[in-house]
């Protein structure tokens, strides 16, 4: 497989992977913290389905990467073995779980970019890419479904609720633009159409989310504020090191065992 | 239901091999002894939850951490399954979920133990999960239909777990001396609680007698005690981990593994609350629900507004 792109192609196929793949890890990994601690048991179950469903599509993305890479590097030897400045994942789905409406609001704003981004990796001229994303579009419907039914029943149900689905809301926007920008790497892959124009998406982006958040009587954060960068490079918050260093703590420590 | 004529009408069915449904007439004493069974058992699942999904986020690949996810949250399903049968039975699952966090509902006292390495998530779908088995296949002929439907289900998917957890075992038994200490270690500690999980002597079982006679249960707590060590004896042997009892010693006669007694004050002392665990369990259920409060209203309020809505129109 490495052997039919160029040096160049390669290195930025094997980054955007990486950003494709590390999204999903580290979102996967922080709705799992959520298991056995959530507001029903309904919930506890569906949380854990949508963070089997991101590692999943995780493992699938890393391995591909690896592959792409080249050097025999296994999802596992990405996840485990890389520190927080070669992780490529958006800075808004390392953030700390906060209360269930935090959760909810950063995987709703998340699951919308997730479903049209895989919506556009379907017609990849790489194949395995295509095929993951034909494959995750099926899953990141139902998170989405999931994700906007809670954004309506909090924004929609009681004086507090409205407030802490708002407050999750107005804290996120912030982080939300990077998912849209593009850099030389992904500027690159999108000529020879293998990666998905992110900034195309935008527009769809926020249509999606402006009916959802009107639906649930909550009001969208004006643009006037910070908007984070540089998580696609590797440069992020210091929340990141923590979770690395749980997750990452027995492969680390025992770098010789099989599990 | 309580004269003698009904009651002895009843004890014909269940000699009989009939299973009692939910609109049957039962003895009001078989009611709660149900309830109080069920109830125990679903809570159990949902405690349960929280000693292996200390290591979640600590699991060594990705493919580890998947399996463990999907475990624990089998147990909420089974948690959410075995509520359901107690409600066919007149009680519904808020109560029952207020009784535990209240202190009032037991659980298995093994779950008041705590997993201190990646070995102890082994030696639970091992150990803690083959005894539950063991408990459970009986369990799956009970007399009450909906308990008894339940736990065939659920047998499968701990038969699934342990076969796992067995594998995480038989791996790091296989591995590095770290990873043989952690496994030994984890049998050391899990072995005894186990093996109280089936419940006092039968001699000192205050509920055996009446559960054995409606055909509940079908087989005593030290009948079960003796499978569950038969079977796991040669499992441990075949990793090369070793029984944490001197005494422990097979009898070519009965074909049985004799073993030593059980510490019976650790047995009540943590029952009464006193394990490493109890207060840390009770309160992360606690700070669940407290947490999820406002989560609960507003879904309420949601529905409420909507269905009131739809009334309108």
């Amino acid at each position: 497989m490495s052997e039919t792109f160029d040096k160049q192609t390669r290195a930025d196929l094997f980054d955007y992977l990486l950003r494709l793949g590390d999204d999903r890890l580290i979102l996967g990994h922080r709705l799992s913290e959520w298991c056995g601690h959530g507001p029903m048991l309904e919930e506890d179950i569906a949380l854990s389905n949508i963070s089997l469903d991101c590692i999943g599509q995780a493992i699938s993305l890393l391995k591909l990467a690896g592959e792409v890479e080249g050097e025999g590097r296994s999802e596992d030897d990405l996840a485990y073995f890389r520190e927080a400045i070669d992780f490529r994942n958006l800075m808004l789905l390392e953030q700390p779980n906060g209360d269930f409406g935090y959760t909810i609001m950063r995987q709703f704003l998340f699951d919308v970019y997730s479903f049209y981004l895989y919506e556009a990796l379907q017609e990849s001229t790489f194949q395995p890419l295509a095929e993951i994303a034909v494959k995750s579009l099926k899953e990141v419907r139902y998170h989405l479904r999931h994700s906007s039914q809670w954004v309506l029943r909090l924004g929609d149900g009681t004086e507090e609720s409205r407030q802490r689905i708002q407050q999750a809301l107005d804290n996120q926007w912030r982080y939300v633009e990077e998912m849209f920008v593009l850099d030389d790497i992904e500027e690159r892959l999108i000529v020879e159409n293998i990666a998905a124009d992110a900034s195309a998406l935008q527009e769809k982006w926020r249509e999606m989310v402006e009916k959802i958040i009107h639906q649930a009587t909550l009001q969208i954060p004006g643009d006037n504020i910070y908007k984070t960068q540089g998580s696609r490079q590797g440069k992020h918050s210091e929340h990141l090191g923590y979770l690395l260093s749980e997750m990452q703590i027995l492969s680390r420590s025992y770098p010789d065992a099989q599990w | 239901m309580e004269d003698n004529a009904k009651m002895e009408q009843f004890q014909q069915r269940i000699d009989a091999g009939e299973k009692i449904e939910p609109k049957d007439s039962m003895p009001e004493k078989y009611r709660k002894q149900l309830i109080r069974m069920i109830s125990q058992h679903a809570h159990s699942e949902i405690v349960g939850m929280l000693p292996e999904g200390n290591w979640i986020t600590r699991a060594p690949s990705l493919q580890r951490k998947l399996s463990l996810i999907a475990k624990v949250q089998d147990e909420a399903g089974h948690g959410l399954y075995l509520y359901c049968a107690a409600e066919t039975l007149g009680i519904d699952r808020d109560e029952l979920v207020q009784q535990l966090l209240d202190g009032k509902a037991k659980y298995s006292s093994i779950f008041n133990y705590p997993t201190l390495t990646w070995a102890d998530i082994g030696v639970i779908g091992w150990l803690v999960d083959g005894a539950a088995i063991v408990n459970q296949t009986m369990l799956a002929k009970a007399s009450y239909g909906p308990y008894s439907r339940a736990m065939i289900r659920i047998c499968k998917e701990e038969n699934f777990h342990k076969r796992q957890g067995m594998e995480i075992v038989a791996t790091m038994a296989a591995g590095v001396p770290a990873q043989k200490k952690m496994a030994q270690d984890a049998v050391n500690r899990w072995w005894w609680p186990s093996l109280m999980m089936f419940g006092p002597h039968d001699s000192d079982s205050p509920n055996s007698g009446v559960l054995l006679k409606w055909k509940v249960k079908t087989k005593t707590n030290d009948e079960l005690r003796q499978r569950f060590v038969n079977l796991t004896v040669p499992q441990a042997r075949a990793m090369g981990l070793s029984i944490p009892d001197p005494n422990l010693k097979y009898d070519p006669e009965t074909k049985n593994w004799n073993f030593g007694e059980i510490d019976w004050d650790e047995f009540y002392q943590v029952i009464k609350g006193n394990g490493p665990c109890n207060e840390e369990r009770i309160e992360a259920r606690r700070k669940a629900h407290r947490d999820g409060a406002w989560v609960r209203d507003a879904a309420a309020a949601y529905a409420a507004k909507h269905a009131d809505k739809s009334n309108v129109a």
